[in-house]
């Protein structure tokens, strides 16, 4: 038994250790946030937090997870309060399709934690998801909108 | 009529536990329908059916936008709900066609949807009359609200809307000028979106069902070839491995987790029977492809204007080229899949499609049992791109592993490298074009041969008009410039490399090379590429007007600072208009800095101005990924790439800034979600001529050493 912390609730499986944590997620936990895109670690769809810190959970082994505390979109907005990086992607219409933007979402939510005032280059270098969509120009809007908006800190 | 009952019995039949809200069961169940798109509840609350596919488009957001115009109603109270593809069946196909493919989605069914919603509100209004004793003509409807404008009383929608229900449509109805638009025409936030940010939404690959079991599959890899054996021994007692269920042209096991279900597979030794395909390559392909451009045979004439070698005899100088775009794959980033049950003689199917109809008539063919008997449950799409379509290869897969495993609920889900592997590529094409310039060097004379696949004829399988594939020659077929000998000529050649429509499909290579070569022509006149084209329009076209505003809108007459260049290009597309000006250096690396793409549209009427940026937008950067490094190359007989990191996607810090000017002309409804790709390529190859000396006629620009900044 693998004992891992879910969007706040304790959750214990019984599987590999070297099963990625993406799929115990969504097929053992039905934790549907994250998603698949590409399965080694190149497109970000699968990005959770472990421990605050954003990693592609298709290409984590659920062992790495034992005992720590898994963020996935679902979790973002206890009691239904959005968290602002939710409030700009909405306020800026940045989704198309978004099946990349829970990941996108937590990825900016960790860079605004490390650098609450992103520059460009800042976003540049941590946002390095793929949208095939292409709502790339709007995801650097609603960054920045973020950040101006001075609570986004999760 | 089978209205409010059915919907009633196919909720109540619905009984499967499922992880997605199914909103229009219920809405269906309690609420009176004033027609098959409007619903309005008790409590004011309209719900608007919709019935084609979101894939990030917007369009189920303009869709509601239009009925709501019609119907008068307050946005807020807005709900949309797909329409259900079963009593779709039963009611006769009231919904329509419910494709969203071919940016058609909103100009195809502008028409209808504005009637529904004005019809709605004229009974809306005749049961507000009758309950008052009043003239209809005496009511007036705003924002919801009905008001009898002599006594000054007033009802709502809700109250009047069981009573409308029963009324019969009426025959005529009057639908508004555009110019009188309050909720079309706006930049109404999409309605999908909230849902998306929260993690709500659901798409094909998150269906959830009790006892459900997970597939995954390893197809030929040689197109056209055939299972031979699999020794599903080797993989007997593996952990969670419940079955592998030979196929004719592929293997599934089927597991407890998806997970399992994969790693099973890589281990499963499979044999497979290649057949003829094995010895193509991409260069053998090429080669077939470029022996269309000289037979004299099965060659077919597309278009014919004048005398084509009258014109070129004529000419005071004449050139010629050949052009090659490559076979591209859709790359959605939600892979193919489809998770259905069969049970009693039903079938029921969730999975992500950009024709809900197909999937549900693919379903039943496979299944073996009539159209009434299918439920496709209706999701959003993770990319459609035009992948999703035509091709139901993954529901015919997902509805025969499913009949496999009995009445156990299966969902398939494919990997990232089955996806790029098995896609219906964007067809490669060679094309030869000649062109005779008269003294002054304009042109007086334009040939082109096409040399391409036909996605109409293998993929659809239906006959061509004339044996021509629009699609292959298109924006040749229909160029718009002055010329007064033109043959344009189509001939199909088909390898065994399976084609589908990619987003913008004939619109995404043949306007790269049809206005790369006019900007040869102007450079061999001597003259301004922008002037030049502007010259060769008709001012009535709506070409020279999008022409013009975004050259305008670039400021194409200012110089621009040392070492940067400019290319334009201008084209039809979908029924709209577009223009690109790209504004780039280049450094003595080969470095594409792209420091402005304008992009300019004409698509008519304008439903929703920010999700006509978004979409160009968009637009772009799919277009910049397949011109910089978009390539699926064939080598004994498969795909060579395989994920995204030999099949590369474009990023963040490489999107260039986007700039969209919107010059809409109004009188037309053009498309949207296809036609920003199209001038891009030519305006961005034509930068870099300006800018190198050095005229691409091939694509990907990787082949050429270009890479972006
Ligand atoms: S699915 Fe994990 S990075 Fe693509
Ligand atoms: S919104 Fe579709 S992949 Fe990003």
């Amino acid at each position: 038994m693998i004992q891992l912390t879910v969007n706040g609730r304790s959750r214990e499986v019984d599987v590999e250790p070297e099963m990625p944590l993406l799929w115990v997620l969504r097929d053992e936990l039905d934790v549907k946030g994250p998603k698949f895109g590409c399965g080694i670690a190149q497109c970000g769809a699968c990005t959770v937090h472990v421990n605050g810190e954003p990693v592609r959970s298709c290409s984590f082994p659920v062992s790495a997870a034992a005992g720590k505390r898994v963020l996935t979109l679902e979790g973002l907005a206890p009691g239904g309060r959005l968290h602002p990086v939710q409030q700009a992607w909405i306020e800026h219409q940045v989704p198309q399709c978004g099946y990349c933007q829970g990941g996108q979402i937590l990825a900016a939510v960790a860079l605004l934690r490390k650098k609450p005032n992103p520059t460009d280059k800042d976003i540049d270098e941590a946002m390095t998801n793929i949208c095939r969509c292409g709502t790339y120009a709007r995801i650097r809007t609603a960054i920045h909108a973020a950040a101006k908006s001075g609570k986004a800190r999760a | 009529m089978t209205t409010r009952r059915e919907f009633l019995k196919v909720s109540a039949a619905g009984g499967l536990v499922f992880g997605f809200h199914l909103p229009a069961a219920n809405a269906q169940n309690v609420a009176p329908e004033i027609n098959a798109w409007v619903v309005v509840r008790p409590d004011d609350t309209v719900i608007i059916r919709y019935a084609r596919s979101e894939m990030g488009q917007g369009s189920m957001t303009s869709a509601a936008q239009l009925v709501a115009e019609e119907l008068d109603c307050d946005w807020s109270k807005v709900r949309v709900e797909y329409a259900d593809t079963n009593a779709h069946v039963r009611r006769k196909r009231v919904w329509g066609d419910m494709a969203a493919v071919g940016s058609r989605t909103i100009r195809q069914s502008q028409d209808y949807l504005r009637k529904a919603g004005a019809g709605a509100r004229e009974m809306l209004l005749i049961a507000a009359a009758q309950g008052w004793n009043a003239p209809v003509a005496e009511c007036t409807a705003s924002n919801g609200v009905i008001t009898h404008g002599p006594s000054g009383r007033k009802t709502s929608f809700g109250k009047v809307a069981g009573e409308a229900a029963k009324l019969a449509p009426p025959k005529e109805v009057t639908l508004k000028d555009p110019k009188d638009w309050k909720i079309a025409g706006k930049p109404i936030k999409r309605v999908d979106i909230p849902d998306i940010v929260a993690g709500r939404i659901r798409y094909g690959i998150d269906a959830q069902l009790p006892g459900m079991v997970y597939a995954a599959i390893a197809q030929c890899p040689v197109f056209g070839g055939r299972l031979k054996s699999v020794d599903a021994a080797k993989i007997e007692g593996r952990r969670g491995v419940i079955k592998v269920l030979p196929m004719e042209d592929y293997v599934a096991v089927v597991a407890d987790n998806w997970w399992r279900a994969k790693e099973a597979l890589k281990e499963l030794p499979i044999e497979w029977s290649f057949g003829a395909g094995e010895s193509a390559s991409s260069e053998s392909i090429l080669q077939f492809l470029r022996s269309g451009l000289d037979d004299a045979s099965n060659v077919v004439v597309a278009r014919r204007n004048g005398e084509l070698e009258q014109g070129l005899a004529g000419a005071a100088k004449v050139l010629e080229a050949e052009y090659f775009t490559p076979y591209l794959a859709h790359a959605t980033l939600e892979p193919m899949g489809c998770t259905a049950v069969l049970k009693d003689g039903r079938v029921d199917v969730w999975t992500s499609t950009q024709n809900a109809e197909a999937s549900h008539a693919t379903a039943a063919a496979t299944a073996g049992v009539p159209l009434e008997n299918v439920y496709v449950h209706r999701v959003q799409l993770g990319g459609g791109f035009g992948r999703r379509g035509g091709s139901q290869d993954f529901v015919r897969q997902g509805v025969q592993i499913a009949k496999a495993m009995g009445s156990t609920p299966v969902k398939l889900l494919w990997t990232r490298e089955e996806d790029t592997q098995h896609d219906f590529y964007r067809p490669l094409s060679v094309v030869r074009i000649k062109a005779g310039l008269d003294a002054s060097g304009n042109p007086v004379a334009w040939y082109s041969r096409v040399s391409a696949p036909s996605i109409i004829s293998t993929l659809l399988k239906l006959p061509l008009k004339e044996g021509v594939d629009p699609q292959a020659v298109a924006s040749f077929a229909d160029q718009p410039y002055a010329i007064p000998n033109v043959l344009i000529e189509y001939a199909q050649r088909n390898p065994h490399v399976p084609v589908g429509f990619w987003r913008t499909v004939g619109h995404s290579q043949n306007p790269f090379m049809r206005e790369s070569f006019v900007d040869e022509l102007a450079k061999a006149a001597g003259k301004d590429p922008y002037e030049y084209r502007r010259g060769l329009l008709p001012a009535a076209t709506k070409e020279h007007g999008v022409l013009e505003a975004t050259a305008k809108a670039a400021r194409w007459a200012e110089p621009l600072p040392a070492g940067v260049h400019r290319g334009i290009a201008v084209t039809e597309a979908y029924g709209s208009y577009v223009a690109a000006v790209a504004e780039l250096a280049v450094s003595d690396k080969n470095v594409v800095d792209i420091k402005r793409l304008v992009l300019g549209i004409d698509s008519g009427h304008v439903v929703n101005p920010d999700n006509v940026v978004a979409q160009m937008q968009g637009s772009a950067v799919f277009m910049l990924s397949a011109m910089f490094w978009g390539e699926i190359t064939i080598k004994d007989g498969r795909v060579e790439q395989s994920n995204f990191h030999d099949y590369r996607m474009m990023r963040l810090r490489e999107m260039p800034k986007v700039e969209v000017v919107l010059a809409p002309s109004g009188g037309f409804w053009g498309g949207i979600g296809e036609p920003g790709q199209a001038a891009i390529a030519p305006a961005i190859c034509n930068a870099l001529f300006a800018a190198t000396g050095k005229r691409v006629r091939s694509l990907p620009l990787k082949s050429h050493g270009f890479e972006i900044a």
